[in-house]
């Protein structure tokens, strides 16, 4: 039955007088004359099994807030997880723009009425460009590892190749959701994924099993840097060219937090560049900061591929106005459906713009200044930690704000050790031995900017009690 | 619609430059942290440390802008995008452009949320894993299936996992090989015709007839190589298909699967569940349905569901409850695996956790009959309107949204909705959304006219469409030439943005096609 006396802050039509004279002027008794197209069969008439309503603000917030406190924080605890999601430093003026009411609640307003956020768009594209040294970028979509999936299934069309490269060393989160996108291999579009091997010591991608596994079937080499597992791949350029020699296209996945310091893969002819934003400029909530960019050659092989929306500056009918269209929309499955290019959804708008904000504050030098920091930081941790006995960095090659940490010397499990840094309020890296078995007991360690010398210092003493 | 005065609004207009235009060389907008003394001292400079042949050679061309400027430059972008709040947002059907309430807002940026780190041990993560399983309990009572994974970044992104859940369920029987066919809906949404075929299936596209799927063609088309269904109801013209429980019976006779895209369900809520129809699987979108407000466009979560049945298949983790404690669970070996880094956007989740909390059982049933009330007042309005025509389904009633045509205006006109739509935010309204592809309702617009509007909300809308359809007859410059009052004036050619050799999709394409011509 229809209840008439529920007066809710969020529905102005609640009023019972107003329902009524709505009713009235339509010519209903009720809106249940128009639930009568649903046949009494497939009618729910019991009472939803929800709690009661917090119907005031104040008691809303406070029952929320009471559950949220059950978690703990990565201020109140010093934190060394990364692996996909990593503690940076969110600039205030970041928060500011995105929590800007009109960003945070637009949808698809067309060209005029939503022009700011088309405008920000394009000039997340346009720094990304800059920033990975490559001319075409995509709006964004879910996170690293779907990108890296679409990546990989853009390269397979261009080439009508059907098998990818991927590094051995590469995050098994990833390679989960690039299989969820490639396999089984029952189907009809299936990609097969091969793994390269890679170079014990140094972490390195072995050139010379690529050089035996890349053939005329390869659609693409993938490979990521930084890797996974912290060390800089700094062999961008060979891999590139040997999979150009074979007719396939080279994807890189990148953090691009690193690219101040670091080599752009467009500047050594990478195809494809993929990765996540959640570094720049977006907070970590558990997880839920993640989003996935791509970009390329602004070639019309790979805008016809690309299963994302691609926006571009154009002109109105007054000189040196800006405004923004959507290139070649028909593509998209919005367009075609079950004939367009995979899919492209609703995923991480405002964390595009965050992003874009991120970029234009930190500056050319902000961003190198940033990769420097990170880089003397981890040193600076690698050092104090090897130098605890037992304590080893897995690989010699030079890392960015990841490193894996080789405790098998000590005799302890890394879940004992992170249960006893817990302890210590001490977030310790994240436990590998589940994810490489090969390697024993590894952690992979993420060291930023946020972490003072005095942090460091409280992880060596905190390890050196705890492995005693 | 007496009373009702359109606004003389218009849009900030600030010309504002592309940010790379912007700025003085050596400006900073933010300073990081250097590398502390004794750390710089112990390790040399990062340039020592750093490969030589990893290390970047040119600085990125990015602007060089002090923080002021930035700031002010990003407001202003803001001010130029109406969004839902400063501007009714009745037009964007499908997308139910609720209220998202502040006080959400408030509770996702206390430090238990921005400062928490997905892998931290589960004993520090309890709080937002509460709120999950709470929620999933919430969503289960809501449509009656038995489980639900918030992994899905999107309704699109849920749609393509059941068609990996789809994949599994028949793989696992050894029937993968032969069912090979999903079947969807023509007023279904794109995203469950194209995810399937990404998965690798073949899609067969159910003809309407009347604007209802039909159930002659779906019984001709069903076989052994049926997979899935994948449908909404009421679809995205509003119609309620009351046979739904028959197509689910067929296509669970012929050994299918059966997926309910419930990105139309705030008409429904309290009203109808997805399981009573025979359902194996639905999913909501929080973003919509359940007031996570839309960001444009994200983060977003379609929170997927299903019955026992495709339970084993869900993503991996599961939230789990044991005593009072709550666990992530990757025990599961029949689990497709991972759609998604670690758990979903976890703040859409406390978002619709809060605002179902707010409403209780008998205020989503006020949700939905509200959202169904306001829509009859609007159709009752709009139909008043000469040039308005609402094809299919002749008497009957349409649920929270319809697909309304401009085809007798055009005819009579020449002016047709794109026209309309862009004159309809001269008056300070969100612009209307059209319709999905391909238009089988011919000049389409499909508003949706949730809860959150007030009946003179409602009236203003259909005022600013009787006004645009007025002068297309009485003033046809006006359309023509329109939009007037916003930031930017009329796009001169959209085939600018179809050529490779005149689009430019980022600054520097901008640039180097500018400097070509």
């Amino acid at each position: 039955m229809e209840r008439k006396d529920f007066i809710h802050p969020y529905i102005p039509n609640s009023v019972p007088e107003v329902r009524e004279e709505m009713l009235k002027e339509v010519g209903l008794k009720s809106v249940y004359d128009v639930y009568a197209e649903i046949p009494d069969r497939l009618r729910f008439k019991g009472r939803l099994d929800l709690p009661e309503p917090i119907a005031s603000e104040a008691r809303l917030k406070r029952h929320v807030e009471e559950i949220l406190k059950k978690n703990s924080t990565c201020k109140e605890y010093l934190n060394f997880l990364g692996a996909g999601c990593w503690q940076h430093h969110v600039p205030a003026v970041v928060n500011e723009i995105i929590n800007r009411s009109e960003f945070l609640t637009a949808y698809c307003g067309a060209n005029y009425s939503d022009v700011g956020k088309y405008h920000a768009r394009f000039e997340f594209n346009s720094l990304m460009a800059e920033l990975l040294d490559i001319d075409a970028v995509a709006n964004p979509i879910y996170d690293w590892g779907d990108v890296a999936g679409r990546s990989i299934r853009m390269a397979s069309r261009i080439t009508g190749r059907n098998e990818a490269l991927v590094p051995k060393t590469i995050c098994p989160q990833r390679l989960a959701e690039i299989r969820q996108l490639c396999q089984p291999e029952e189907m009809s579009n299936a990609i097969k994924i091969r793994f390269v091997e890679f170079d014990p010591k140094t972490g390195l991608l072995d050139l010379e099993d690529l050089k035996r596994k890349i053939s005329d079937k390869t659609a693409a080499v993938y490979f990521e840097n930084p890797s996974y597992l912290g060390f800089i791949e700094e062999q961008g350029p060979e891999i590139t060219a040997l999979a150009h020699s074979a007719g396939a296209l080279c994807v890189a996945g990148v953090d691009p937090i690193s690219l101040g310091v670091l080599t752009p893969p467009g500047s050594f002819g990478a195809d494809i560049i993929c990765g996540d934003l959640q570094p720049l400029g977006i907070n970590m909530f558990a997880g839920g900061g993640q989003s996935g960019f791509i970009a390329f050659r602004d070639e019309e092989v790979y805008i016809a591929e690309c299963p994302l929306e691609i926006y571009s500056l154009v002109d109105t009918v007054v000189e040196g106005e800006y405004a923004f269209a959507e290139v070649r929309a028909e593509r998209t499955s919005y367009g075609m459906r079950d004939k367009g290019k995979d899919w492209v959804g609703t995923a991480s708008g405002l964390w595009t713009i965050g992003s874009a904000v991120y970029l234009s504050l930190m500056g050319p030098q902000g961003m190198k200044e940033l990769g420097e920091v990170i880089v003397q930081n981890v040193r600076y941790t690698e050092n104090l930690l090897s130098s605890l006995p037992g304590v080893k960095i897995k690989f010699k090659q030079p890392n960015f704000k990841e490193f894996l940490v080789d405790f098998n010397g000590t005799g302890k499990k890394v879940a004992e050790i992170n249960a006893a840094l817990l302890e210590k309020k001490i977030f310790g890296g994240k436990d590998l031995s589940g994810e490489f078995p090969e390697f024993g007991q590894t952690a992979l360690y993420c060291v930023t900017e946020i972490h003072t010398e005095e942090d460091l210092e409280r992880l060596y003493n905190a390890l050196s009690e705890v492995l005693s | 619609m007496k009373g009702i005065k359109l606004r003389r609004y218009h849009a900030p207009k600030y010309d504002e430059p592309i940010i790379m235009e912007m700025g003085v060389k050596g400006q900073r907008g933010i300073l990081v942290p250097p590398a502390e003394k004794k750390i710089a001292e112990a390790v040399g400079p990062a340039a020592d440390i750093l490969p030589k042949k990893a290390q970047r050679q040119t600085p990125p061309r990015l602007p060089e802008i002090d923080q002021y400027h930035v700031l002010m430059h990003f407001l202003r972008l803001s001010q130029m995008t109406l969004g839902m709040e400063t501007g009714i947002d009745i037009g964007e059907g499908t997308c139910t452009m609720k209220y998202s309430p502040k006080v959400h807002e408030e509770l996702i940026r206390l430090s238990q949320m921005v400062d928490v780190h997905p892998l931290q041990p589960e004993s520090t993560l309890q709080g937002i894993l509460q709120i999950a399983h709470e929620l999933e309990s919430f969503l289960k009572a809501i449509s009656g299936m038995d489980a639900f994974t918030f992994q899905t970044g999107g309704g699109a992104h849920a749609t393509y996992v059941n068609a990996c859940v789809t994949r599994k369920y028949h793989q696992e029987r050894g029937e993968l090989g032969k069912r090979t066919e999903v079947i969807t809906t023509q007023f279904t949404h794109p995203c469950n015709a194209a995810t399937p075929a990404t998965a690798g299936f073949k899609v067969i596209i159910l003809p309407q007839k009347n604007g209802y799927p039909d159930l002659e063609a779906l019984k001709s088309i069903v076989s052994e190589r049926t997979a899935a269904l994948h449908m909404t109801n009421p679809e995205d013209t509003g119609i309620f298909n009351p046979l739904v429980d028959e197509f689910t019976r067929v296509v669970h006779a012929a050994g299918g699967l059966c997926f309910y895209d419930q990105a139309n369900a705030n008409g429904l809520l309290g009203i109808a569940r997805a399981r009573d129809a025979g359902f194996d699987a639905c999913h909501f979108n929080l973003h919509k349905t359940f007031s996570s407000p839309h960001g444009c466009e994200g983060p977003a979560a379609g929170a997927y569901g299903v019955t026992e049945k495709l339970l084993p298949y869900l993503p991996v983790p599961l939230i789990t409850k044991e005593g009072d404690k709550y666990h992530l669970d990757y025990d599961r070996p029949r689990s497709i695996g991972k759609v998604r880094s670690f758990y979903g956007n976890l703040e859409c989740i406390v978002k619709a956790y809060a605002w179902i909390r707010s409403m209780g059982p008998e205020g989503l049933r006020t949700v939905a009959e509200t959202a169904i009330l306001n829509n009859q007042y609007l159709d009752h309005l709009l139909l008043k309107i000469k040039g308005v025509s609402r094809p299919f389904a002749e008497g009957k009633p349409r649920f929270e949204q319809i697909r309304y045509s401009l085809q007798n205006l055009l005819d009579e006109t020449g002016f047709g909705t794109h026209e309309i739509q862009n004159r309809m935010v001269d008056f300070g309204i969100q612009s209307y959304w059209l319709s999905h592809h391909p238009f089988v309702v011919p000049e389409p617009f499909t508003p949706e006219p949730c809860e959150t509007y007030s009946k003179e909300d409602i009236e203003y809308w259909a005022t600013a469409i009787e006004q645009a359809c007025k002068e297309a007859r009485e003033n046809p410059d006006m359309i023509r030439n329109a939009p007037h009052s916003q930031a930017v004036h009329k796009i001169k050619d959209f085939n600018q943005a179809e050529d490779a050799d005149r689009w430019a999709i980022t600054w520097r394409v901008y640039q180097k096609k500018k400097n070509k011509r």
